[in-house]
């Protein structure tokens, strides 16, 4: 267990680290000159040169990147060419509305994909499983952008159910900040839901064919026994591997729900960041991104290993 | 004028047979249209008994195994008649059933690296049969799972209880397998090819630990194997099978000595000293037929072995031949019975 | 977008719960595998479907200017609903819907195939050289690999729209990276299996050069699994083609793809629904035909399945 946690840590932060150079490089390889960008178009030479030498821009590029690693480490990501504010800050600002994004769409793919794969593979064949599989296809093929779109229309606008757009601090009103952060919350869940559903339908397939459910019946304990305690707890530890890798497609997604419910958070920071060509922000939020999805996906896996006594126990077999 | 009174096991009248299964038929729903597994296999057992259901695979033996407890899954349908202790298995619901399983017929699989739960300990597998039908409490379930382990000979069972499957060896796993099996003291139990899956120093291990259970607590015994060696060392009686028909039926020592279906002659071909009978080396296969074993998509009027038999005539294929005594006690379904000259 | 790999399964041959299975004593001559697995897929009737609506899209695709301009402005016909000389409607700037849904799938087409193609060229020789060599090749590619999976998709796009400039060829340059790790994947997975293979050890023994091993032994044996991931890839790269486009960052207006139809008739919610509707419904058919074919190669192909 122990060399496995630290060869596991010692993976996540290498990928950190050749991540951190990619982000670093990527930004260098931004069109435009970034002391331009600092001192504003209509600088004169002289005080870009300046700006130049202050930021250390002349320095070679091994030296930048160590500085600029060790300034990110501090907290310190620069500011913005736009509006001039400290990114670490803007950033802190914006995260914990992506992260309710985040976690309240992860509750309605768990508690729509979890469930509606286990009926399905328990029930397969029948009308459960056929619906199923029919909501899992529709949802892995309907862009959730589209479903934003077509739910705002009708929720929203033809309805009139729920606010189309906007944004409300929890702590404000709860209420308030719930409405309008249900549909965006929906609109990202379904896509999750549909592939939780299917890895879900096709985990409990496995292990409910598997000799050691098989014995579980032969013990003569009830079905419930055999599908909550046996099947169900390997399918799930099959399925924790999977969550990780899908936050990448949950951050995806919140970069295009909150453009379309005009969302003040991460992923709008960003898109935002594209077009007014603030290179700071881009590069800001990239790296805290890309460590949140490896640290992410690091405590999914030491989740695992918990799980999973092959990983927790070693010692092989006499 | 008084008769002894003779102390014996617990169980039926010496006649009685605990476990009667007549004319068992399994048949299966597939992609490709029905298969049909079994077809009309009838065998008795009594108390302390071991009986060996032996072919080649693919001849029902398993599938046989698997109906008693209804352990088939839906696609299977199963007809005729299991009687445990003069209880239709096949006539009970899957609560019922449910309640026999594990208490007074319980079974041994083929797979010991596959067919215990990875992510539980050994007690805990165990445990959970006896809570589940002896209404044990956690503590006195895992001191019994200690017992269970010691009497399947487990080296330091208090240490093993508290280990996951993939610790052990497979070896092991077999017999925490039998442990689970007998913890609720079953009347019969039913094993399928329980060493197939082991090293030969380890088969006779578990073996041993069989026939002990039988001498000991008169564990009656289905044993579904492949391997002659292993009928020969354990078996009382042998219902041979083929494209799921019994062909042959005897007690041990009469099969070995004198088989009369050509298809059990050719099982026992190579097997040298065949006079002796039992002396068999352990480990040893059935001998090679030439010759598939037809896929069983129809159940013919006819005798199912007669592609492959040299002893064809046209009666064999013009009619279903009876399993019919040819000797005492022993039928054979064959119309040209007989042993190989 | 992360592929995880998917054991999706329909309708498998009814067995017994194990290995005591009914007797399936002659296996079929090898001839007849394609004819049989061809018949297996067709038993399917939704993946048949699957592959009208995807052959029904790709000649749209091919045949789209029988559908007329998609760029002839009519100011007097603007957000027309569906008429005779306008299947589909009109948008704000009168131009016919339906022409626009044509040329649309060519980009959507080309989108999902190329950036496949793109992450198939470069991710099958990584994973065959990682799995075949293991050691310190396997260890930088799985770094490698690794690396890239800790961009998700939208930040790496984003990322390269702004470094490359937002382009069609951009947009299949960035789906093709982030389809890139699972490619590497399956393949490494492949390779380590079949390596274990005797007809492998075999060829190794008889002194097969390395090449002729990996093109004649594995690679063949690694198809059935490269192409459903392939088939889950295009419809991911569809959808993240039309994503892209409509925040701006893929193809740019006045080319018609599906992604800025979305994004200009966002402004006309209220007054022209339906101009949200078609390249919506064209964007989900799209990747649902990929996703039952999919399905249908994955059931017909997946050995597992057949048991």
């Amino acid at each position: 267990m122990a060399s496995y946690l630290l060869r596991r840590v010692g993976t996540s932060a290498l990928v950190l680290l050749l991540a951190s150079i990619v982000v670093f490089v990527g930004v260098r390889a931004l069109p435009g000159d970034a002391a331009v960008a600092l001192a504003g178009e209509e600088s004169d030479p002289v005080a870009i040169e300046q700006i130049r030498e202050k930021y250390g821009l002349n320095d070679p590029v091994p030296v930048q990147y160590f500085r600029y690693l060790g300034n990110s480490l501090q907290g310190d990501l620069g500011f913005s060419t736009r509006t001039g504010l400290d990114v670490s800050e803007i950033i802190l600002d914006r995260l914990p509305v992506t992260l309710e994004l985040a976690l309240l769409s992860l509750l309605v793919g768990l508690l729509i994909g979890i469930p509606a794969g286990i009926l399905a593979a328990l029930r397969r064949g029948t009308w459960i499983d056929n619906t199923s599989n029919a909501f899992g296809l529709l949802g892995l093929s309907i862009p959730n952008f589209w479903l934003g779109l077509v739910l705002i229309l009708v929720v929203s606008v033809q309805a009139g159910l729920l606010p189309a757009s906007g944004y409300v601090p929890f702590f404000e009103s709860p209420v308030a900040n719930l409405e309008r952060m249900l549909l965006p919350a929906i609109v990202l869940g379904t896509g999750l839901s549909a592939v939780l559903m299917r890895q879900m339908r096709s985990a409990m397939l496995e292990t409910m064919s598997a000799d050691y459910v098989r014995t579980a019946r032969s013990k003569g304990l009830s079905e419930r026994q055999v599908v909550l305690v046996h099947a169900l707890r390997n399918s799930l530890v099959t399925v924790v591997t999977v969550l990780g890798l899908q936050l990448g497609a949950l951050i995806s997604g919140a970069v295009i729900t909150e453009q379309i419910f005009v969302i003040p958070g991460f992923g709008k920071l960003i898109v935002d960041g594209v077009f007014t060509r603030d290179y700071p922000v881009i590069q800001g939020v990239a790296l805290v991104t890309v460590c949140g999805y490896v640290l992410v996906n690091l405590l999914v896996d030491l989740t695992y290993s918990f799980l999973n006594p092959r990983i927790r126990v070693s010692g092989g077999a006499s | 004028m008084t008769t002894p009174v003779t102390v014996r096991a617990p169980q039926p009248s010496g006649d009685y047979p605990l476990l009667s299964v007549q004319d068992l038929r399994v048949r299966f729903a597939t992609e490709d249209g029905p298969v049909f597994a079994v077809n009309g296999v009838s065998f008795d057992l009594r108390a302390g008994e071991i009986i060996a259901l032996v072919g080649e695979s693919g001849c029902g033996k398993s599938v046989t195994a698997m109906a008693v407890p209804g352990l088939l899954a839906p696609t299977a349908t199963v007809t005729g008649r299991v009687l445990l202790a003069g209880r239709d298995l096949l006539e009970l619901t899957p609560k019922e059933l449910r309640a026999v399983r594990g208490k007074e017929i319980s079974f041994v699989f083929q797979e010991p690296m596959t067919s215990l739960n990875p992510a539980f300990t050994v007690g805990k597998q165990i445990r959970e049969v006896l809570q589940r039908h002896e209404g044990l409490s956690k503590k006195a379930a895992q001191a019994r799972a200690v017992e269970l382990l010691q009497l399947v000979r487990i080296p330091a069972p208090e240490r093993r209880v508290d280990e996951y499957p993939h610790q052990l060896s497979g070896g092991m796993r077999q017999r925490v397998m039998i442990a689970i099996a007998v913890a609720c003291g079953p009347k019969v139990l039913v094993a399928d090819e329980p060493t197939t899956a082991l090293d030969v120093t380890i088969q006779a291990g578990v073996l041993d630990i069989l026939r002990d259970l039988r001498d000991e607590l008169g564990t009656a015994i289905v044993l579904i194997t492949h391997d002659l060696g292993v009928v020969a060392d354990l078996a009382d009686r042998v219902v041979v099978m083929y494209a799921g028909r019994p062909v042959e039926q005897a007690e041990v020592h009469e099969l070995f000595a004198h088989p009369q279906h050509p298809y059990t002659n050719g099982l026992l071909g190579a097997v040298p000293h065949r006079e002796q009978g039992v002396e068999l080396v352990a480990g040893r296969r059935l001998a090679e037929i030439p010759g598939l074993v037809p896929a069983l998509r129809s159940d013919p009027d006819e005798c199912v072995f007669a592609p492959r038999c040299s002893r064809r005539t046209d009666v064999c294929t013009s009619r279903r031949p009876p399993l019919e005594p040819v000797r005492p006690g022993h039928p054979a379904a064959c119309f040209h019975p007989g042993e190989a000259s | 977008m992360t592929t995880a790999p998917d054991g999706e399964r329909g309708t498998t041959a009814a067995a017994p719960m194990s290995q005591p299975g009914p007797a399936m004593a002659v296996p079929p001559p090898r001839q007849r595998r394609s004819r049989r697995l061809l018949k297996r897929f067709f038993r399917r009737r939704l993946s048949v479907f699957g592959l009208v609506v995807l052959l029904l899209i790709l000649s749209l695709a091919v045949f789209a200017p029988l559908f007329g301009s998609p760029s002839r402005n009519d100011f007097g016909a603007v957000l027309l609903g569906p008429s005779a000389a306008h299947p589909l409607g009109t948008d704000d700037l009168g131009r016919d819907t339906l022409a626009r849904i044509a040329y649309g799938a060519r980009v959507s087409m080309q989108a999902g195939v190329m950036a496949t193609l793109l992450a198939m060229a470069v991710g099958v020789p990584l994973g065959l050289i990682a799995g075949y060599y293991r050691g310190w090749a396997d260890l930088v590619i799985s770094r490698f690999t690794d690396l890239l999976l800790a961009f998700p998709f939208l930040i790496l796009a984003v990322g390269l729209a702004a470094i490359l400039g937002p382009s069609l060829r951009n947009v299949v340059i960035a789906l093709g990276i982030s389809a890139l790790p699972s490619f590497i994947r399956v393949t490494r997975g492949e390779v380590l299996g079949l390596r274990e293979q005797d007809y492998v050890a075999g060829a190794v023994a008889d002194g097969a050069g390395d090449g002729r091993i990996l093109s004649r032994y594995v690679l063949p044996n690694a198809i059935s699994p490269l192409l459903v991931q392939a088939t889950v890839t295009v419809p991911e790269a569809i959808i993240g083609e039309s994503v892209l486009s409509f925040l701006g960052l893929g193809v740019q207006p006045p080319t018609p793809s599906w992604g800025t139809m979305l994004s200009a008739a966002q402004t006309f919610l209220t007054q022209a629904p339906l101009l949200a509707v078609w390249p919506g419904v064209a964007i989900a058919l799209a990747a649902l035909s990929f996703n039952l074919v999919g399905d249908g190669l994955r059931d017909t192909l997946d050995p597992k399945a057949t048991s």
